[in-house]
């Protein structure tokens, strides 16, 4: 349980990352908060030759809520962005489904874009990039290129990226009037990473489901809104089956669409209620979304 | 710093519980690794390796982290502070030390560094939390032995003789 041996590399400043990684291709590693890159290395899963740590590069540090969207930078920590000020009225999904991201112990390490970067199926924060269709930011030492969070992710554990890019940042588009965000999870344990987790986007048109932790990556499609007779369990009924689940340790593949089915419609009328403010929005503690 | 080669060790210094330490270390080295075997510092336990079972916990800059999720390099420069920071000194517990005594929040002690080292940043950030709240920073840690009641006892018992303590926090 100890790591096989490589470079280590702390970086001062994008260009050093950048040159790191084109030299080092597919052996070179980013090292941002370490929570899944380390315990991998403790296990050896992976043998990188060089570690190139990106925690100190004070360009990545950034957080700005610029016109209609909020970029984090990738040397930006989840507890940094759990505690902002104004996280409820910003992004209210992401306010209600970061709690859920590991322990309070891991979120004070782990990095968002980290989380994009490793693709975790049932990890919360590529799930609400996905049903916000938020953007990756991408670059290398030879160019810069931006993709939207569904045209990213392209498999388990498995994305868009080139091993020269470095998740410059990502960005969240923000909480727009007369839209509702529900998020809600099942898992064993809290902390625990879901064995489902939905979240929903609901406005006056129709809604827009994101799920994860059934399909090999998170998966999102507009459905109808509940007030319209059956459409909507129909309709998920087909996405559940659509999402192709497999029976594994922590839960059988009938368990896992029975949880879409209800998970889903749960998440939907919450965010309806949302949009419609009978409810408040979520206050980003995990007993409320429970 | 310069990229540092695999197969040297390497100077790193950071503060521990108030006093700048050093040694050497290989990129590779885990921070408890260097915090136990290094320095000499046992009081951080090391249970699982991975991330899981919370013994480990340590804080660095002020926040509970896994130190068996950190490089000794990557803690070169920081603020680190282990369970033998916790007691004013050497005869007097601190006060969520005292409290987990009382209400038998510990047996065989495994798991207890790491449980007082997340508690005491919790609740300095939070002097009145709720017990789902305590409950949740639990959630970051097992403990095989005390079945977690006396311990959440113990931790509010020390947020309230806290709260006495220091009005200005209440
Ligand atoms: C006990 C425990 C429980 C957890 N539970 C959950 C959970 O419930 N839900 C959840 O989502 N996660 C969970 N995690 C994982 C989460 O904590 C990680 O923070 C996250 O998955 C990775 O972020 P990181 O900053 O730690 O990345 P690292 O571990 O540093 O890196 C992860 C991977 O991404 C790459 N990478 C990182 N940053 C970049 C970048 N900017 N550009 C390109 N590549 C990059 C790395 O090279 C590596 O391959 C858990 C972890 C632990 C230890
Ligand atoms: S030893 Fe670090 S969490 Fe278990
Ligand atoms: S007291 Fe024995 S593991 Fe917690």
């Amino acid at each position: 349980m100890k790591p096989p041996a490589f470079d280590y590399l702390r970086a001062a400043t994008l260009d050093e990352v950048l040159e790191a990684l084109w030299e080092g291709g597919s052996d070179a590693r980013i090292l941002a908060g370490g929570q899944s890159l380390l315990p991998m290395l403790n296990m050896r899963l992976a043998r990188p030759s060089v570690l190139v740590d990106v925690m100190h590069v004070d360009a990545l540090r950034q957080v700005t809520a610029s016109g209609d969207a909020l970029k984090i930078g990738a040397a930006v920590r989840q507890a940094q962005i759990e505690h902002r000020a104004d996280l409820v009225g910003e992004l209210p999904l992401l306010a209600a489904a970061i709690p859920w991201v590991g322990h309070m112990q891991t979120r004070a390490s782990g990095t968002l874009c980290g989380s994009v970067a490793h693709a975790d199926p049932s990890a919360e924060i590529p799930l609400v990039l996905l049903a916000l269709l938020g953007s990756v930011h991408l670059r290398s030492r030879k160019q810069r290129r931006t993709l939207k969070a569904d045209d990213f992710f392209t498999g388990m554990m498995a994305t868009a990226r080139a091993d020269q890019e470095v998740i410059e940042a990502i960005s969240f588009p923000l909480a727009r009037p007369d839209t509702g965000y529900a998020f809600r999870e099942v898992g064993r344990r809290h902390g625990d990473f879901a064995i489902v987790a939905c979240a929903a986007v609901v406005d006056r048109k129709g809604a827009r489901l994101a799920v994860g932790g059934v399909a090999d990556m998170p998966m999102a499609r507009p459905l109808p809104l509940p007030e319209e007779g059956s459409a909507l369990d129909d309709a998920l009924e087909t996405f559940a089956w659509d999402l192709n689940a497999r029976d594994d340790l922590h839960a059988t593949a009938r368990y896992r669409r029975e949880l879409v089915r209800r998970l889903g419609r749960q998440v939907i009328e919450e965010a309806v209620r949302r949009r419609d403010g009978v409810t408040p929005p979520p206050t980003g503690h995990q007993q409320d979304a429970a | 710093m310069p990229r540092l080669s695999a197969t040297s060790r390497h100077p790193v210094s950071f503060t521990l519980n108030g006093r700048p330490v050093r040694g050497e270390a290989e990129p590779r080295l885990l921070l408890h690794d260097f915090l136990r075997h290094v320095i000499g510092a046992t009081g951080t336990h090391v249970g699982c390796e991975h991330g899981v079972c919370g013994a480990c916990t340590v804080q660095i800059d002020g926040a509970p982290v896994r130190s068996c999720l950190r490089l000794a390099v990557q803690s070169d420069g920081a603020e680190i502070r282990t369970v033998e920071g916790l007691a004013p000194s050497p005869e007097r517990l601190a006060i969520l030390q005292e409290s987990f005594r009382e209400h038998h929040g510990l047996q065989c002690g495994f798991c207890t560094a790491g449980i007082l080292m997340s508690l005491d940043a919790f609740l300095r950030g939070n002097p009145d939390p709720t017990e789902a709240a305590i409950r949740e920073v639990l959630s970051g840690h097992l403990c095989r032995c005390t079945g977690y009641t006396p311990i959440v006892a113990a931790a509010m018992t020390a947020a309230a003789r806290l709260r006495a303590e220091e009005p200005s926090h209440a």
